[in-house]
């Protein structure tokens, strides 16, 4: 078989597998769900909050799905030994990886599609109004995000730690990077931080494909800084990788 | 196949960590068909010489050759005729038995049938085919390690340490299995620190410690290599001699002649020959217990 179609294989796998462990489901899934509906159901006196919180939600669910996702279940398998089978079998390593990464951006497209339609249903946001533009960042954000959870799943020591640590990472993060307020709100010290972190760049991004519409050429800094994180993190996760737990 | 050439070549392997020899200069080969065993305490250097065949780590010095191959290229060609059962190893909790092994049976250019495998391994009833995999007992993942070690229709297969942990029964029952490798025609490298198991499975068996082989042969030739024979007697006082002696055929003489002369039985007479057990308790003697690495 060619390494796409054990790629595709393993996918499959593990999508069935996803839908089997509720709690992973719940975490990276319904979580940033809720925090919609009830940040959303706090800002709904204003259209202005509301065009920041969508957007920035967004942004969140991609992290969630893609950085927690996989710096906890890469710790999980190879904690466990699953990763040191698999490397025993003819299995390229590139396939098992594009299954696993195939399968958490999978779960960052839904929750993003998801998104939109209840940003559209309820919290009065059109369609969005550039859909290439919010492909773009939505794709970029993923390999960004996919790439860091598996470097930094290097770091982290043991499974036990794994929540600890990826919300070391996470909750600042998210709340300096203006997901639930205007950024503009933020001292300027953390949101020169933010700034220099990627996940700003992925909302404002999403924010201007969904809410401004101000064209792909206004956001290319954007791009620019999250293309070089994806860059920097493709190369940790790459050279960092290790098959077996360490002793 | 050439059957002229070994399985497995292992020619004076050594392993260091930092100042650690774990490996001191091992050699030993394996011919294809047969079962092989590496046969020591815990902390011996087996594992770490079956993960340097296997291609999980590389040795510091020496050679070795796995159906031809440097495992520590790991080319796929070889993974592909290797089947491997790790001391420990995790596998996806959220999966079905039968589903796993179709899997990985779809990771092997020609893999055997999937439920030929489930009843090979014993995990071919429906209960146990379609139980998830975090349902199951111990010595049940055990049996999937070896189907799913199984599926790819391998030339050789790794055991490191198939039975640790099992009771007696499950141990019989393992072996069982094991043993219809070997009717396959599968070479076979097995580590284990259990004797009987060595004694029950294994054409040849090297004797390992502290990264060194002590000894090696058939189960049977071992005992005899360094076996003296222990003859026992009680003489005309009562008192129960022994005596350690390369061949019995002289002193057995002199006994009986001697109590012949004397009128007497010769009581509690027996000649014994050291069990492997006997062999191995020797030559594994002090701080047989070290830490595992």
């Amino acid at each position: 078989m060619s390494d796409a179609t054990l790629a595709w294989r393993q996918y499959r796998l593990e999508r069935k597998m996803f839908w089997r462990n509720p709690t992973a489901a719940f975490f990276s899934f319904v979580l940033p769900l809720i925090f919609l509906f009830l940040f959303g159901a706090v800002f709904s006196g204003s259209q202005a909050n509301l065009n920041v919180l969508v957007p920035g939600i967004a942004g969140l669910s991609v992290m969630a799905t893609t950085f927690n996702a996989l710096a906890t279940q890469m710790t999980f398998l190879r904690e466990q030994g699953v990763l040191k089978r698999v490397r025993g079998t003819p299995l390229p390593g590139t396939s098992y990886l594009s299954g696993i990464i195939g399968s958490a951006a999978t779960n960052a497209v839904i929750q993003i599609l998801i998104i939109i339609v209840a940003g559209k249903l309820f919290f009065g946001l059109g369609w969005p109004k550039d859909w290439a533009e919010l492909a773009l960042f939505t794709v970029l954000g993923v390999a960004c995000f996919a790439s860091m959870g598996v470097a930094f799943s290097h770091v982290i020591p043991n499974f036990e730690a794994a929540p600890a640590y990826t919300n070391l990472v996470f909750l600042p993060m998210i709340f300096i990077s203006g997901v639930f307020f205007d950024v503009d709100n933020v001292p300027t010290f953390l949101r020169d931080i933010a700034n220099a972190l990627p996940l700003v760049h992925v909302i404002n991004g999403i924010s201007a494909a969904l809410v401004t519409g101000a064209p792909l050429a206004d956001h290319l800094s954007d791009l620019a800084v999250v293309a070089v994180w994806t860059l920097a993190c493709v190369i940790l996760a790459v050279r960092g990788f290790s098959w077996s737990a360490r002793d | 196949m050439s059957s002229a050439q070994p399985a497995i070549t292992v020619a004076d392997l050594h392993k260091f960590y930092d100042e650690y020899e774990a490996v001191g200069g091992v050699s030993f080969e394996v011919a294809e068909g047969e079962i092989f065993g590496l046969l020591g305490p815990n902390g011996a250097g087996k594992t770490t010489t079956v993960e340097i065949l296997e291609g999980y780590r590389i040795g510091s010095s020496g050679s070795v050759s796995v159906l031809g191959f440097d495992p520590a290229q790991r080319p796929r060609a070889l993974r592909e005729r290797v089947g491997i059962v790790l001391q420990s190893s995790g596998m996806y909790r959220h999966v079905r038995v039968r589903e796993a092994v179709a899997h990985w049976a779809g990771l092997y250019p020609h893999p055997r049938d999937v439920d030929e495998v489930l009843a090979i391994v014993g995990l071919d009833d429906e209960a146990q085919s379609m139980a998830l995999v975090r349902t199951l007992s111990g010595g049940q993942q055990r049996r999937l390690d070896l189907a799913l070690a199984l599926i790819g229709d391998p030339d050789l297969i790794f055991l490191d340490e198939p039975t640790t942990g099992f009771d007696p029964a499950a141990r019989r029952a393992a072996w069982g299995t094991i043993k219809r490798l070997r009717d396959l025609g599968k070479t076979v490298l097995l580590t284990t620190h259990y004797l009987e198991e060595a004694q029950e499975l294994c054409d040849r068996v090297a004797i390992i410690k502290s990264g060194k082989i002590l000894a090696e042969g058939p189960p049977n030739t071992l005992s005899e290599a360094s076996a003296r024979y222990r003859v026992s007697w009680r003489d005309e006082s009562g008192e129960l001699i022994s005596e350690e002696v390369d061949d019995p055929t002289e002193l057995l003489h002199r006994l009986t002649g001697e109590a012949i002369a004397r009128g007497e039985r010769l009581t509690d007479c027996s000649v014994v020959r050291p069990s492997l057990e006997d062999v191995y308790l020797e030559l594994t003697a002090d701080e047989s217990s070290e830490g595992q690495r």
